[in-house]
């Protein structure tokens, strides 16, 4: 009888052992890279809080499965504190001392260049997923951001559709909006609009050759009355619009400018690069009303897929308990999402491979089958690092949301388009 | 004085030169006190940032004058060093030519002409000492011609600095722009990449770091120190008595800027990346709190200042994502208010109250305690 009592608790024992084993899964880390103070953190502590939703979800769903075994992922979240020097200190901690997995963050073109050599020096892996310049492609980065023919050049496409035939270009003096417009300057004339009618001005180099397109005032800039005249003597024709790549808060005082001017949207629309719902909801919306924007995602869309995720998302958001994560009066945008689907493609990836190797991931998701249908439709990543998606064009309404007025289907990312486009400028006799 | 002084910077001298980089190499990661690659490269950072610091401390606890502008100088000195190495990547960059990356970009096809003699590191190096030097010697000039003292100095050199970053983030002066100079591959031959190469520099960093505060210590005794110190604390006294201030102070401030500028060049093939946020006022201010912190007029205190602030930063930007801010400026409150001369300040109470304590009777002791900028020498009036 004794025996037989000590047997069944030995066994109980023994079974508790292993239900003990099996519960207590194995953990990834895994590093979030973005400001959460100084100036940038108004923008990138939303992507800090969408990254946290989407590990929370994998986590309930049972984790990461590779190599017949499931990992929950914790996340190691640091401050770059919008000071580029201490993004590469911070990148360098996460992968030589935490050795994380993988790495999610980045919004400024600048913190990812200081990144940068550290990820291909200590063979790590980046998701990037701000929209940016391109005309770069490391191997150890994933570009899950709009490049710029999924946002500017589409834009243009719809604008000449709609019969505009003059064109300005605008922007903060750095890297992004001086690609891009230059990038703009060369599609205008492939298209066949003549150099008179792109405004803003050129500068050429010694040889004559254009080296830089449109106009440009400094980060905070505030006094656009100038500018806005000339724009409006340029409108005055009917057939304009302004391609905007001013960032920050320079647009406040730039959009009060144009409304005062008497600028409507009707006569002369702006589009804005780098205005989404999550900027809009500290800008005056009703000077923006009418205005156009141009993303691979809005929350406006209206898809099952995206209802779905919002529904996810602000549960989320009452229930999460994490320290810095505001709970209320939040939006969800492009950059955003974008990260959302970093996180996904990069589990797939993972879990096809069966393994966090980085050069064996990399290779997966350079395959070009990893593929994940999110909030803004379906994303696959190629071998050029970068993603397809749908790009849409939305126009500005008062309550800072988009309605959507054109879907580009399926936009293949492409960094470098600058060489392409001035082969084809000469074949047309430029 | 201070044979403790000494005797703990030559005992620092020697952990820099000598037991940490031993550390890092003989031993395994396993082991206890082992020094990994990237705590050195982190350190080698932070040596960069105590000998910014010393320059600030070398104007406002010796000097007496306030500068808010002193990242400028290092900055400098980090964009010299920087369009060296930017010349070292040769046609390793983006595009594989053999400009850099951002001025393909730009449209250029061949170099600027101004680019060209910086493929040479001692031409690199004469501008990394000329550049800051002319231009503290002809501020400095200007300002201390015009006896601009106080905060009307501290707040023109801040607006010095913001107007350079402002200068520098425009892509037509051709240094980067907003992005500046990274993704370095080379210094001397030595691929940036190996930890090899890292150690070199952090021991480079560290004998700099010996050598600028020997030279400041040997500069404060001085008659030039002397004269350094009465300035401070009362200038027109100095004036009266038939120095001419301006040139002590013009010759202290291009001292400092060239220190400054020191610790900007071995900082960028460290760190990676220098750009034109590295002169943003904050950064200027940054380093008077570390000199604050550790403690003003004295020498160790903006080296334990710099090394201590950056790297309880390190550690709570890590730790703390979210809380790490209030940290510091709790800090720094708490150090204003309990400790106005600084953690060094704190050594000196310290020392005073045990001695006092044990040997009532001893009134040797009270030399060592000097260590505070008002009594620190005892100033002999000029005749």
């Amino acid at each position: 009888m004794k025996s037989s009592i000590m047997k069944i608790m030995c066994g109980f024992a023994a079974a508790c052992l292993l239900l003990g084993q099996t519960v207590q899964a194995a953990t990834v880390k895994v590093g979030v890279l973005h400001s959460l103070s100084g100036t940038m953190a108004i923008s990138e502590t939303s992507l800090r809080d969408v990254l946290l939703f989407a590990f929370d979800e994998i986590n309930a769903a049972g984790g990461i499965k590779a190599g017949g075994q499931s990992y929950m992922i914790e996340p190691v979240v640091v401050d770059g504190a919008s000071n580029w020097p201490l993004f590469a200190e911070k990148a360098k901690q996460l992968l030589e001392q935490d050795k994380v997995a993988v790495v999610f963050g980045c919004w400024t073109s600048v913190s990812r260049k200081s990144v940068l050599p550290v990820f291909e020096k200590d063979n790590g892996l980046l998701f990037y997923p701000v929209q940016y310049e391109g005309e770069e492609l490391s191997r150890n980065i994933f570009y899950t951001a709009e490049a710029v023919n999924q946002q500017a050049t589409p834009a243009v496409d719809y604008l000449l559709a709609q019969g505009k035939k003059k064109f300005y270009l605008i922007g903060t003096d750095y890297v992004y909006p001086q690609t891009t417009n230059l990038i703009l300057y060369k599609y205008l004339l492939l298209h066949g609009i003549p150099l008179e009618n792109i405004g803003g001005g050129l500068r050429k180099d010694s040889d004559g050759k254009v080296i830089s397109a449109g106009k440009y005032t400094p980060f905070s800039h505030t006094d656009y009355q100038q500018i806005v005249a000339e724009i409006k003597q340029f409108a005055a024709s009917g057939d304009a619009c302004v391609l905007n790549t001013i960032n920050g808060d320079s647009n406040v005082p730039f959009f009060k400018e144009i409304a005062a001017a008497g600028l409507s949207s009707a006569d002369c629309p702006v589009v804005s690069f780098s205005l989404a719902e999550d900027e809009l909801r500290s800008l005056p919306t009703k000077d923006l009303v009418g205005e156009l924007g141009c993303w691979t995602y809005f929350m406006s869309i209206k898809s099952p897929n995206n209802k779905s995720f919002l529904g996810r998302w602000n549960s989320w958001l009452k229930k999460q308990q994490y320290p810095g994560v505001v709970k209320q009066k939040r939006a969800m945008d492009s950059p955003m999402v974008l990260s959302y689907n970093g996180v996904n493609l990069w589990k797939s990836a993972v879990e096809k491979a069966g393994t966090f190797d980085v050069d064996k991931v990399r290779t997966v998701l350079e395959s070009g089958k990893i593929t994940f249908d999110g909030p803004g439709g379906e994303t696959t990543m190629q071998k050029n690092h970068h993603t397809t998606k749908n790009v849409y064009i939305g126009e500005t309404r008062a309550n800072g949301q988009f309605k959507i007025l054109k879907e580009f289907p399926n936009v293949v990312g492409e960094p470098f388009i600058l060489d392409d486009l001035d082969k084809k400028l000469t074949a047309k006799g430029h | 004085m201070k044979s403790w002084e000494l005797r703990t910077a030559a005992v620092t001298a020697f952990v820099l030169l000598v037991v940490i980089p031993c550390l890092n190499v003989f031993t395994e990661p396993g082991f206890a006190f082992h020094v990994s690659d990237f705590t050195i490269n982190l350190y080698g950072k932070y040596l960069c940032y105590a000998i910014l610091a010393i320059s600030v401390d070398f104007l406002w606890g010796y000097t007496g004058l306030l500068s808010l502008g002193q990242a400028l100088f290092f900055s400098l000195g980090g964009y010299m060093m920087g369009m060296y190495l930017m010349r070292m990547i040769g046609d390793l960059g983006q595009y594989h030519k053999p400009i850099p990356d951002f001025l393909v970009f730009l449209g250029w096809s061949e170099l600027p002409a101004f680019w060209r003699p910086f493929s040479s590191f001692p031409f690199a190096m004469s501008m990394a000492c000329l550049i800051p030097g002319l231009l503290a010697l002809v501020f400095g000039y200007l300002a201390f011609r015009s006896r601009i003292r106080g905060v009307y100095f501290s707040i023109l050199t801040q607006a010095l600095t913001y107007g350079a970053c402002l200068l520098f983030f425009r892509n037509s002066l051709l240094l980067g722009g907003n992005n500046g100079f990274t993704d370095f591959k080379f210094v001397l031959g030595h691929d940036l990449r190996s930890p090899a190469t890292q150690r070199g520099l952090f021991m480079a960093t560290a004998l700099a770091l010996v050598l600028v505060y020997t030279g400041c210590r040997w500069l404060s005794r001085t008659k030039f120190g002397l004269v350094q110190r009465a300035i401070r604390d009362s200038e027109n006294r100095v004036l009266f008595s038939g120095y001419a201030a301006a040139n002590y102070k013009l010759f202290a401030f291009v001292v400092s800027a060239l220190i400054a500028s020191l610790g900007g060049v071995l900082y960028a093939p460290q760190v990676g990346i220098i750009n034109p946020s590295e002169m943003a006022p904050e950064k200027s201010l940054e380093a008077v709190v570390w000199v604050a912190v550790g403690g003003r007029g004295t020498l160790i205190g903006p080296v334990i200042g710099a090394i201590g602030v950056n790297a309880l930063k390190s550690w709570a930007t890590r730790a703390y994502p979210d809380m790490w801010l209030l940290i510091l400026g709790t800090l720094f409150v708490l150090v204003t208010i309990f400790l106005p001369k600084g953690i060094v300040g704190l050594a000196a109470h310290l020392r005073t109250f045990l001695r006092r304590r044990f040997k009532p009777r001893d009134g040797e002791g009270d030399c060592d305690t000097l260590a505070t900028p008002a009594q620190e020498e005892p100033l002999v009036n000029p005749k």
